[in-house]
């Protein structure tokens, strides 16, 4: 193999797991450090400049982040990076003279944002600052897009969400709410130097089955029931509720719905319960609130008996997968099975719609209705208009959308000043060693033993009867600490210098997961069988070095470093350093 | 600083016969000098072992005093172990290799503990063919006393103070050699290729085995002019051939690559390969044995790999006809005859 060219920052950066999953590439390990150090502000700092709601992700996020840890590698559960977030932001202190400051003197460039989600509001977070003049347009009454209207306030606080969307707004945004753009055309008219479209997936999926028609006044729509519990237009609902599908929409569903008056609330999904689109941990805290969830189970009718709902039929599945593992759900010829009900939730799925774009005006929209939008830039094929969050690729999470709109503020910012909007910029990276002393680090290189820690959860008697008690109290600062040290600290890099090694094979001899070898060169594929462990995680990358004096190479396997630093610690000649990397997205105008 | 290993290991390690992993035959972290050469030696250590399938209790591990004799803290953690007085280990191992026979013996030593104030109790030990294996960490100096040259330190050699050493080195191998020792070998610690399968060969072999393991000491003796260095040993050393450790199971099927020249069976079935040997070396003969580590003293060269080996070795307890049954497990009913037999025997000599 050829030596690693460590200088190419994306090498190091895949080494931080958390990090390179996350898709706003927030640098996790860093504000992990700070959270153990009780520097709260700092550690909401790093996340707000990143991710931009540090409170509201880190209750609400889809984690992408945590599968991907390094800790699930080396023992099982990895760190709650999740929910260390939350702590840096319930204990922060005022944050808001460390935000931006606004210029008054704006630089006459007007940019409309079309819909106040989180992909909208982070273009405002990256453009105001620069003086661009910025104009929302929202049909809800305030910002915060779905976060507002779909995800309940037993997992996120009003005040959470109203801070965190208000220290954007608060930046000098123009905001019109509660009107419906109903033409792109419109806006455009206006003359704005460049139009945003985050709108989102707003459009539920339905399923049209017999007998919907006279069911049709207990029958609703997830997102929409859940919009109009949150706007408080719903305040009660059926004894026995059927909550359909199995995604993260599903588990808000049934669990409102306990709170609104449900007794008998299922959730019934077609596929086996192992491939639900719902987080593991959305599922567990259904099940937890007493909610069963029926899988393989297809919904086949609606019973409606003098016009009243009754219940609905369910034909029973089994998942069988053929030679290409694509999946086929069976009938098993069993009865089909009959579930009362007084009401029925449909959330088996959202889509995007652009009803209100006009087909005329250089957008071109692709064979599903979908508009064609770069995946770099967001630009769509109207230069002017760029579209990001759900909007642009379909249905996401928030932290996506908030990646989107990074990176659309970016084309956004240089379309204004007539610069090719391919002129990405590239990240902001630091390697700085973190020696201190001869075996001294700057980072807390122990790796604590400790099992992951369960957030204390709220009694059920009193979260089950008022939708509005979030049910996580969150980590204290104690417990917060101990989870904190768990983080291997994989941002602190392993760095070897082949002029300084004697091969004494003292890291050889210490490294705790076997992830150094010295050994001949080969091709990736045999090097990999060569090695002191054998590296059989194709994933993760190997670290080779040039040539050494004895003709042999350095290889060491990313896949299981603990970053402990032992290596370097037994270096005679330091030719392994300890060395931290830090890796920033750049932002608009940077 | 870190005080202590992190408990996780790489979730593939391979595991041995016992169903161990590399991870059961180790010990606490080393407090040597980072780059010290015995680290390395402990590794081959317990990579041998794990690879032998060794019951770690089946193992005791003595040392006498130094850097060198500290190191057993640094393997082998679940196994016996004893810290002995300063150049005295050969004298507790016989004591224990008597009591129980069934024991692995391990002796860790260092040239000061060997060469100086051992070298007594280094020449009888060998002398008396004690079954044990017998590890010199040879640094060629006083590490733990800064590093004054040790009398196994080179004519010539220069360590970090650099004052060339005047007086005549002690050849362990020689010595051992001269002292009737059954298994002698030398080896670096800086190349497991090599030690690691000598170790094997030696916890095999029935009888005395040295190895004579030359481990730099990054701290005093690591510099130009040092015939201990990393660099001045690998560019010196010239090996007398590669060993290959088979161990019984694989006997069948085992292919004999290019080069092979010997192969010998040992008393548990497993057997040595020998490849590419020296043309003027016939390991078995202790004659050739010593000629050939003359010759290569004279060039400057330094001989590695096996070097003698008496496949025919009788150790201690087969020389004094001591019972197969350790002696530490015999009870009064076993060693007492009783009355009866006593009045026979009694009566045979009236």
């Amino acid at each position: 193999m050829k030596p690693t060219d460590i200088k190419n920052p994306e090498y190091f950066h895949k080494v931080v797991d958390c990090q390179y999953a996350c898709p706003a590439h927030t640098p996790v390990p860093e504000y992990i450090r700070l959270i153990a150090a009780e520097r709260y502000s700092d550690a909401y700092m790093v996340n707000w400049q990143s991710n931009v709601f540090p409170g509201i992700l880190g209750r609400t996020c889809d984690r992408p982040c945590e599968p991907a840890c390094r800790r699930v590698r080396v023992e099982e559960e990895p760190v709650a990076i999740c929910r260390l977030k939350r702590v840096a932001a319930d204990n922060k202190e005022d944050i808001r003279d460390r935000l931006p400051t606004i210029p008054k003197k704006k630089n006459g460039k007007r940019i409309a944002l079309i819909g106040a989600g989180p992909a909208s509001l982070t273009v405002a977070r990256d453009l105001a600052p620069l003086g661009y003049i910025i104009d929302v347009y929202d049909n809800q009454f305030a910002g915060g897009g779905m976060m507002r209207s779909q995800i309940p306030s037993f997992r996120l606080p009003l005040e959470v969400l109203d801070e965190e969307v208000n220290y954007i707004l608060d930046m000098g945004i123009n905001t019109t709410f509660d009107i419906q753009v109903e033409s792109l055309k419109e806006v455009l008219d206006q003359e704005y130097d460049a139009v945003f479209v985050g709108t989102g997936a707003p459009r539920g999926k339905g399923l049209n089955l017999p007998g919907l028609e006279d069911a049709s006044a207990n029958v609703y729509l997830g997102i929409d029931w859940l919009s109009s519990v949150a706007f408080e237009h719903t305040e009660s609902i059926g004894k026995r509720v059927l909550v359909l599908g199995g995604g993260n929409t599903a588990m808000d569903c049934c669990r409102t719905s306990m709170r609104l008056g449900g007794e008998d609330v299922r959730v019934v999904v077609r596929s086996p319960f192992e491939d639900m689109k719902a987080s593991p941990w959305e599922k567990e805290d259904a099940m937890h609130e007493g909610i069963p969830i029926y899988n393989n189970h297809v919904p086949k009718e609606f019973v409606v008996e003098d016009g009243q709902l009754k219940g609905m039929t369910f034909e029973k599945v089994e998942a069988q997968y053929d030679e290409d593992g694509k999946r086929s759900l069976v009938p098993t010829g069993e009865d089909l099975v009959f579930m009362e009900a007084d009401d029925v939730l449909m959330a088996i799925g959202q889509e995007n719609a652009f009803p209100w774009i006009e087909r005329d005006l250089g957008i071109e929209f692709d064979k599903w209705d979908m508009p064609v939008v770069d995946e770099t830039t967001f630009q769509s094929t109207n230069e002017k208009v760029f579209f990001g969050g759900d909007a642009a690729f379909g249905p996401e999470n928030v932290i996506t959308a908030v990646a989107h709109g990074h990176q659309a503020a970016i084309s956004i910012d240089l379309f204004c000043r007539g610069e090719s909007v391919d002129q990405r910029p590239p990240p902001q990276v630091t390697l700085a060693s973190q020696k201190m002393g001869v075996h001294e680090w700057s980072y807390d290189n122990d790796v604590a033993n400790d099992e992951r820690y369960i957030v204390p959860l709220a009694p059920l008697e009193k979260t089950l009867k008022d939708r509005k008690i979030e049910v996580e109290l969150g980590f204290d600062v104690a417990t917060a600490f101990r989870e904190a040290e768990r983080c291997l600290n994989c941002d602190v890099q392993t760095v070897f210098e082949e002029a300084r090694c004697i091969e004494c094979d003292a890291c050889v001899d210490i490294c705790p997961t076997d992830c150094i070898s010295f050994t001949g060169n080969a091709e990736e594929e045999e090097l990999r069988q060569r090695l002191t462990a054998p590296a059989g995680n194709l994933a993760q990358d190997l670290y080779v070095s040039k040539d050494l004096p004895t003709t042999r190479v350095m290889v060491k396997d990313e896949n299981v470093c603990l970053h402990c630093g032992l290596c370097a610690e037994r270096c005679p000649t330091s030719a392994w350093d300890m060395q931290k990397f830090l890796y920033e997205v750049t932002k608009a105008g940077a | 600083m870190s005080y202590q290993i992190p408990k996780f290991r790489h979730p593939d390690l391979p595991v041995n016969d016992l169903g161990y992993t590399k991870a059961d035959y180790e010990g606490s972290i080393s407090s040597l000098c980072a780059g010290c050469g015995h680290d390395s030696i402990s590794g081959a250590i317990v990579m041998a072992c794990h690879e032998l399938s060794i019951e770690p209790h089946k193992i005791a591990k003595l040392s006498g005093i130094g850097c060198s004799s500290k190191s057993p803290t640094y393997f082998l953690g679940n196994s016996h172990g004893f810290n002995s007085v300063h150049g005295r280990m050969p004298s507790v191992v016989t004591g224990a290799a008597m009591a129980n026979r069934d024991l692995m013996y391990l002796g860790v030593s260092g040239d000061g503990d060997t060469a100086s104030i051992g070298m007594g109790q280094f020449a009888h030990v060998a002398r008396r063919n004690l079954n044990m294996v017998y590890i010199v960490m040879n640094n060629g100096c006083y590490g733990l006393t800064k590093g004054q040259d040790s009398a196994t330190a080179d004519e010539g050699s220069a360590s970090k103070k650099g004052d060339a050493n005047v007086y005549s080195a002690i050849d362990l191998c020689g010595t051992a050699l001269q002292m009737g020792a059954t298994f002698v070998a030398r080896s670096f610690s800086g190349d497991k290729g090599q030690l690691v399968p000598l170790i094997k060969a030696a916890i095999t072999h029935r009888g005395f085995a040295l190895i004579d393991v030359i481990s730099p000491c990054v701290t005093f003796n690591n510099n130009p002019g040092s015939t201990k260095s990393y660099e001045f040993v690998r560019e010196h050393a010239e090996a007398t051939g590669t060993v290959d450790f088979v161990p019984m199971r694989r006997e069948i099927t085992t292919d004999y690559k290019p080069g092979f020249s010997h192969e010998v069976t040992m008393h548990d079935g497993s057997s040595i390969h020998l490849y590419k040997v020296d043309e003027e070396l016939d390991p078995f003969n202790r004659r050739s044995a010593m000629m050939t580590l003359e010759d290569h003293r004279e060039t400057g060269s330094i001989l590695t790999g096996l070097i003698y080996m008496d496949r025919d070795s009788r150790d201690l307890h087969d020389v004094l006809e001591t019972s197969q049954r350790p002696l530490n497990e015999l009870r009064e009913g076993d060693l007492c005859p009783g009355n009866k037999m006593l009045e026979n025997i009694n009566a045979s000599l009236r």
